[in-house]
């Protein structure tokens, strides 16, 4: 597979790859989407799936005060139930890393950092590999890298590779997670072949969204995910985790991902190892369905704090 | 982890299914005087209800109450009156969707998601359809005044009980036919509830009546002199009776009889779509489907990771209670068809082809098969050849698309088809080329009332859905 | 010129563009109106009629693969061969009993009527086709297609009648062995001289002479024939041959639908079409 490296061949094996026809994927993650997960069933989903969010605030308007009190958020999701799973990861902008590192000291919550000029990832790439070791410095053990669009658009897909090489490379010990931003990519073709981009270039993740894109992440985009990871695995042995972000605001909507998951790639990436859920609103609506299941009464809003 | 779904069993509480049943015939429910029978739950092997059954003279009333409606009520009525019943109609199963949904599901084993999601909105579909060509004949092409047939007898299987009765009586009263309708003896009970919401919707008496029983009432029913219209949907042997026993006479027939229908995977196929058509195309409905993809014809370049990726997919099925809202593959409909795929299956490996079944615990009690392919099937062998009427796919290599064409055609059958590419030309040169009633390209298994669905050979003949369906039931 | 002898003409079958003799050897006597001796017809056997099916099968997919236009233009090419034959035909009817007037208006009819058929040829897709709006994300379309090899019980009007049930059967791509008039054949062999000399491939028509009730069981049991035309055959036997038909559920047409003589409509044409939908999803 590496003597296709080339620019020629990176092209010629991404046109090879099986087509994805639109209307059978969204035909078949709408029939998943049926599936009807309740009682215990339903209790294991949420806390697998509160384990499974990475907790997140990219806002222009982010302070040290906002993040520290999402950090706390994250390792204690529910103070009045120790039993609730903190999160995956919070994540945050470059800036933020070192708050963030800072307030989840003692925790198994990794911080996770935006980097490469996100959202738009429109900037030299010196800058991004800057921004990028910034992050790493300051404790980011996770970071989540915008793909260039523009230049997979335009069909220049060893750009697009070398650039996610380099990031990853700046990221050293961290993990990578690759945006591939599909409701800008729109078709299940792209959202394939930028799949396949990224693992090759070295991804450890690959994400759909940066959720200031609409769509962010839907199900038909991300069972195309899923099913690049599982065939990736299947060729060369390396698995690598996926992460719908953006959108997903519900715990139907949550738990459709896990079975999207389930009956996809696989139990195997039924972890937060392998498959994260990027969100901020999600949280709560688990925690609200998770004491509505222990309590057989429904919650309110005003019983689980904003943040 | 494993993510196990907890049972997720749609309640049974909505439907109440009565001790006995009788046959409805001018409005009314009345015994039979047949020898009753029992419909049985094929997921347990309960006994459901009696149902009577109708004999010669049953039929004989029933065929006297429809000709009277015929020429009495609903043939003078005018079109627009015929379409506002059939509205009623369909609004009435939409109403009652979900009592019908787990009555079907009961009675016939199939999936409650596919009895919820695809028989019964299709069910309401048809009637919606055909309700607004009652007072549109005039522009349907069959000329500035086109007459109703008369009496029409039809004989319907007990693959999608509801939905073929809606077939059948949907476009048979849109065109100013009354009906006397027999459905099969395993599956009676949808029928019978359709008869009530036709009591709900006022139908004149006579306009639909339900005559319920074995061959001998459908053999009664296609052969009296009273019918003038003949519809069946069943098997290519009983078609052809039928067939013989309409010769010389001056009633119309149409047949929807069987098929082994070729799934043809190119090489350039959007592998995970085709991988989920060949799922869809063999297994929905336990591949209980005239028109289901049973023979899977894989070009020899793919065959490997399609097979590949077939078995895992084939591995995520969940089979079990037809009335989970989980369960993909139901209950095998009755002992009888159970006997006839397990001596097929059994025929298969005795030929040398082999079996392949994902790991699945089966239920102790009912009829059970376990989804299956079969690898290294040959044109001659026995599977690849005569329609198994179960979750049994037979897979065959090709390596040009000619040769794809002349497999696919092998076959006295010619009701569906089914092509997997991405190529835009070679879908179309394909489809131009099989000698097939319908052909799904980069799908399977979809259905519309404005869609025309009928074979071509030994498939039968006449087309059901859309403008052509009108044709059957018009004195054209 | 008197003392001339006539050349007689040989009538014999026409299967897949030559005229062999009936294999059996057999041959009747036509007689014209009057009883007179006219001509020596081949009585065909049930060899002859299983060839002729395999002559038809053959020329199926090539005629059937044409596209209309191309099967519309060879068509009309029959009917101006006709015209120019019209005096021969016309010779022919008197002999077998028509007035000079009622056999030249005979021929006139026969030539039009080929030529209203030969123009249905590139139009049946629209009249009995459809695009279907389903409902989804799904392009959905209908087509008429020939059922295939088609057996015609011609009846006993020798040209008018023939011409007007095997024109409708061939536009639309089917292929045809045809039974002629058992007592009056010999425009049938005229007929089929027109079509060997036209631009019709061989095997698309192929013509049978001999007895109805001999041969017409044997193309009705066929199992490689997609249908049959019963117009000509005998009311005592429809049955028989209806009963033979559903071996492989072939479509039949009734004799008395749609009458031949009448102005004709699509109904012969739609009686030997199979629609096929195809579907396709619409999508990026």
């Amino acid at each position: 597979m590496e003597t296709l490296n080339g620019a020629g061949g990176l092209r010629a094996f991404l046109r090879g790859l099986p087509g994805v026809d639109q209307v059978g994927a969204e035909e078949r993650a709408a029939r998943l989407a049926t599936r009807s997960v309740k009682t215990t069933a339903k209790a294991e989903a949420i806390d697998l799936a509160i384990s499974m969010v990475d907790l997140t605030t990219l806002e222009g308007a982010d302070t040290a005060g906002k993040v520290r009190a999402l950090c706390a958020k994250a390792a204690h999701p529910d103070p009045a139930d120790a039993a609730v799973p903190r999160v995956a990861a919070v994540c945050v902008y470059s800036d933020m890393v070192d708050v963030a590192v800072r307030s989840l000291a003692g925790t198994d919550v990794k911080v996770a950092s935006v980097a490469t000029a996100f959202p738009s990832g429109r900037a030299p790439l010196e800058a991004k590999l800057v921004d990028t070791r910034a992050a790493v410095a300051a404790g980011a053990a996770e970071i989540d890298m915008v793909i260039d669009r523009g230049a997979f658009l335009a069909g220049d897909y060893s750009k697009v590779f070398e650039e996610i090489t380099a990031v990853k490379e700046a990221c050293g010990e961290a993990h990578l997670k690759v945006i591939l931003e599909t409701g800008e990519l729109v078709t299940l073709d792209n959202v394939r072949r930028a799949s396949w981009l990224a693992m090759r270039a070295g991804a450890d993740f690959i994400k759909t969204s940066t959720g200031k894109v609409s769509p962010a992440a839907t199900l038909p985009v991300t069972l195309v995910m899923l099913e690049a990871v599982r065939d990736y695995r299947a060729a060369t042995d390396r698995q690598v985790g996926v992460k719908p972000a953006g959108g997903i605001r519900t715990t139907k909507d949550a738990i459709r991902y896990l079975v999207l998951v389930n009956e996809t790639a696989g139990p195997d990436w039924l972890s937060p190892e392998w498959f994260r859920l990027g969100a901020s609103s999600l949280l709560n609506d688990l925690l609200m369905q998770r004491r509505k299941l222990a309590t057989g009464v429904y919650s309110g809003p005003d019983y689980f704090t904003l943040d | 982890m494993v993510f196990e779904y907890a049972p997720a069993p749609e309640s049974r509480a909505i439907v109440d299914i009565r001790g006995s049943y009788g046959l409805f015939i001018d409005g009314e429910f009345a015994d039979g005087h047949g020898e009753p029978f029992k419909s049985v739950n094929p997921a347990d092997e309960s006994v459901l209800a009696d149902i009577a059954c109708a004999d010669e003279s049953d039929v004989d009333r029933a065929v006297a109450a429809a000709r009277k409606a015929y020429e009495k009520v609903w043939g003078p009525m005018p079109g627009r009156e015929r379409a506002k019943y059939l509205y009623r109609i369909a609004r009435l199963v939409q109403e009652r969707a979900r009592e019908l949904a787990v009555l079907e599901s009961i009675d016939n084993g199939k999936p409650i998601r596919e009895s919820r999601d695809v028989d019964v909105p299709l069910v309401a579909a048809w009637f919606f359809y055909y309700a607004g060509w009652a007072d549109k004949l005039p522009y349907a092409g069959f000329g500035p005044d086109p007459k109703p047939v008369g009496v029409a007898g039809q004989v319907i299987p007990w693959n999608f009980p509801l939905l073929m009765l809606a077939w059948k009586i949907a476009p048979a009263l849109a065109c100013g036919n009354t009906v006397v309708l027999k459905p099969a003896e395993t599956t009676p009970l949808t029928a019978l509830l359709f008869a009530d919401i036709c009591r709900q919707a006022e139908l004149p008496p006579g306009v639909v009546n339900i005559v319920t029983g074995a061959g001998e009432t459908g053999r009664a029913l296609v052969a009296h002199d009273g019918i003038d219209k003949v519809a069946f949907t069943g098997s290519t042997e009983v078609g052809r009776q039928i067939a013989r026993v309409l010769a010389g006479t001056d009633k119309k027939l149409t047949l929807e009889l069987g098929g082994k229908a070729a799934n043809i995977v190119y090489e350039d196929a959007a592998l995970d779509q085709a991988v989920e058509g060949i799922v869809n195309g063999i297994f929905f409905n336990q591949g209980h489907v005239c028109c289901a993809g049973s023979r899977l014809l894989v070009q020899e370049s793919v065959a490997e990771e399609v097979m590949e990726r077939l078995k895992a997919r084939m591995a995520t099925l969940r089979v079990g209670d037809p009335l989970d809202k989980n369960t993909d593959v139901g209950a095998i409909n009755s002992a009888a068809q159970l006997a006839k795929i397990r001596e097929l299956s059994a025929a298969g490996e005795a030929e040398g082809a082999t079996a392949w079944s994902p790991p699945c615990e089966l239920p102790a009690q009912g009829f059970w098969f376990a989804p299956t392919v079969f690898t290294g099937v040959a044109q001659s062998h026995r599977i690849a050849r005569e329609e198994i009427f179960g979750p049994v796919l037979s897979v065959l290599t090709f390596r040009t698309p000619d040769e794809a064409v002349t497999k696919a055609n092998n076959t006295p059958y010619g009701l569906s088809a089914g092509i997997w590419t991405e190529k835009g030309s070679q879908i179309l040169w394909t489809a131009q080329r099989l000698r097939a009633g319908v052909v799904w390209a980069n799908t399977f298994n979809k259905f519309d009332p404005a869609s025309p669905f009928g074979g071509y050979k030994e498939s039968g003949f006449g087309r059901e859905g859309g403008r052509h369906g009108l044709e059957g039931y018009l004195n054209v | 010129m008197s003392d001339r002898l006539a050349v007689r003409k040989t009538y014999k079958l026409f299967i897949g563009g030559a005229f062999p003799r009936s294999e059996s050897g057999r041959s009747y006597p036509v007689h014209d109106a009057k009883g007179r001796f006219v001509a020596n017809a081949s009585q065909a056997s049930r060899k002859d009629a299983r060839d002729a099916v395999s002559a038809a099968r053959k020329a199926f997919g090539g005629w059937s693969g044409r596209t209309a236009y191309n099967r519309g233009q060879i068509l009309y090419r029959v009917a101006e061969m006709l015209e120019g034959r019209r005096d021969q035909f016309a010779d022919e009817l008197r002999r077998a009993g028509a007035s000079k007037q009622a056999a030249a208006a005979e021929v006139d009819a026969a030539v039009d009527r080929w030529v209203w058929y030969a123009g249905w040829a590139d139009k049946l897709s629209a009249v009995a086709g459809a695009s279907n709006p389903v409902s989804g994300p799904f392009f959905n379309f209908s087509t008429p297609e020939p059922a295939g090899v088609v057996a015609v019980v011609a009846p006993d009007s020798p040209l008018l009648g023939l011409v007007s049930v095997v024109a409708p059967v061939i536009v639309s791509g089917n292929t045809c062995v045809v039974v002629a008039s058992e007592p009056a054949p010999l425009p049938a062999v005229t007929l089929a001289e027109v079509l060997a000399t036209s631009d019709l491939p061989g095997g698309v028509v192929n013509l049978l002479t001999g007895r109805r009730a001999e041969i017409a069981p044997w193309l009705a049991s066929h199992m490689d024939v997609n249908g049959i035309d019963l117009t000509g055959a005998a009311a005592e036997h429809v049955r028989g041959l209806e009963e033979e038909a559903a071996g492989n559920l072939k479509r039949v047409l009734r004799p008395g639908k749609d009458a031949w003589p009448d102005d004709p409509g699509t109904a012969r044409m739609t009686a030997f079409l199979e629609t096929k939908t195809v579907w396709h999803p619409v999508g990026v």
